[in-house]
């Protein structure tokens, strides 16, 4: 039977690292507020985007830009991984990781998969056994910026075009909801056919495929040139949606973990509490009585 | 169909949407030159560069400074899909005015093609945020 003392001490222990997981819960929570505002304030531009992207599919050769084409066939699939930089978030990384072991094995038959890794847990995982890395971010996510995505997209671009990569997935957490994420494998290049104008459902509200169908563009300085501006645009706009959707999802799992932690120890330290007052109670009921038994022998 | 009086614009960066409004006019800065749209204007989807926007609301001028990106006009919609867009209030005089002077002195002592290209685009958007940011100021 363990000494009241080291119940004591075990007690004060679970205390503590109670109290650090609640600091971190809330932590988590502030920040999720901010980043989830940030998603939020970046949709615009993405459905804006494809807004004008399936306008001009129709008018535009799409087999005339190497974004739209198939891949090299001597290329090998590019798969982005995006996880976090820190732990303390329950699944997140490891369903990422996960996700990316499947996809590896999954493509692995038509020659070797190579990576794209983004955040430094998915970074050390991969590192660690030897897979081919050929873009590599760490410790984008206390500062994220459009520079960050810009820079992924374009070596992803720069793959893709060269003929070195096939294809090219994003293999993200998205942000569903505070409570859930949801992994997210997407085909980046070559862009996924475009839907001709209207049909999809991304039009914000109040705005159909209607006003733009029927209308003749006057192009400045000519459609081609737009089109193959857009097109990186819109590479980058998707990488851009990723990082920001894994950020608030990588809180949003902290939180929750982080919640959950919380409401572990202070359960343990109920049950801890009511060992410690039965060894109290037995080693005063023990006390008692030796004084009587002693009282009674003389 | 009756030509419309208004224009519903709408200016999103990558970052975020910034202004949403029903304006009677505005002047974009075209790759091909500055565009000035008023409502009932014929489609036009166009890229833009480097340069000063701005939109008018009955007698009030707003303005703008943009980098980049792509215009989309409808008779009565105007969509700015720009890479970097700041509201004039907003711009950081003192940053933008630190930026003239390292372009400067990077024109001034070129080293190499690429270098000079992009002293050259920094200082053409140091120097649209100080106007546009000069703007903001005299304006009553």
């Amino acid at each position: 039977m363990p000494s009241l003392i080291d119940l004591r001490r075990r007690i004060r222990a679970v205390k503590s690292t109670q109290q650090i997981t609640k600091a971190m819960k809330m932590i988590a929570a502030s920040r999720l507020k901010r980043a989830q505002d940030r998603v939020i304030a970046a949709r615009p531009y993405a459905q804006r985007m494809m807004q004008v992207l399936h306008g001009l599919a129709a008018r535009v050769d799409p087999d005339a830009h190497p974004l739209l084409r198939p891949g090299a066939e001597s290329g090998r699939p590019l798969a982005i991984v995006v996880t976090a930089d820190r732990g303390l978030c329950g699944s997140f990384n490891s369903n990422v990781i996960k996700a990316a072991g499947q996809f590896i094995i999954s493509e692995g038959r038509s020659g070797e998969v190579t990576l794209g890794l983004i955040g430094r847990k998915g970074r050390d995982f991969f590192r660690r056994r030897g897979f081919d890395v050929r873009v590599e971010q760490t410790g984008i996510f206390q500062r994220l910026s459009y520079v960050h995505a810009l820079e992924i997209a374009n070596a992803a671009i720069d793959e893709f075009v060269s003929g070195r990569a096939s294809r090219v997935y994003l293999i993200y957490n998205e942000f569903k909801s505070v409570m859930t994420q949801r992994l997210a494998t997407e085909q980046l290049l070559p862009i996924p056919r475009i839907p001709p104008n209207g049909a999809g459902a991304v039009g914000a509200p109040g705005i159909d495929g209607d006003a733009t169908a029927g209308a003749e563009y006057l192009y400045e300085p000519n459609a081609e040139a737009i089109f193959s501006e857009l097109l990186p645009r819109y590479v980058q706009a998707q990488v851009y949606r990723a990082l920001l959707e894994s950020n608030a999802a990588f809180f949003a799992a902290q939180m929750t973990a982080m919640d959950a932690a919380t409401r572990n120890s202070s359960e343990m330290i109920d049950s801890l509490t009511l060992y410690m007052n039965k060894v109290r109670q037995a080693a005063i009921t023990r006390e008692i009585i030796e004084v009587v038994s002693g009282a009674s022998a003389t | 169909m009756a030509i419309p009086t208004k224009l519903a614009l709408e200016i999103v960066t990558p970052d975020r949407a910034l202004v949403r409004a029903d304006v009677d006019e505005l002047q974009v800065p075209g790759s091909e030159g500055y565009l000035g749209i008023l409502p009932g204007h014929t489609p036009l989807l166009s890229s833009l560069t480097v340069g000063e926007l701005w939109y008018r609301v009955g007698q009030e001028r707003h303005y703008l400074a943009i980098a980049g990106g792509f215009v989309e006009v409808l008779p009565d919609r105007v969509t700015v899909l720009a890479q970097i867009a700041e509201r004039a209030q907003d711009i950081d005089v003192a940053r933008a005015e630190a930026a003239r002077k390292r372009a400067e002195e990077r024109l001034a002592r070129p080293s190499g093609e690429l270098d000079f290209e992009r002293a050259r685009i920094a200082m053409m958007k140091s120097l649209i945020r100080l106007q546009v940011a000069s703007r903001a100021r005299t304006r009553v």
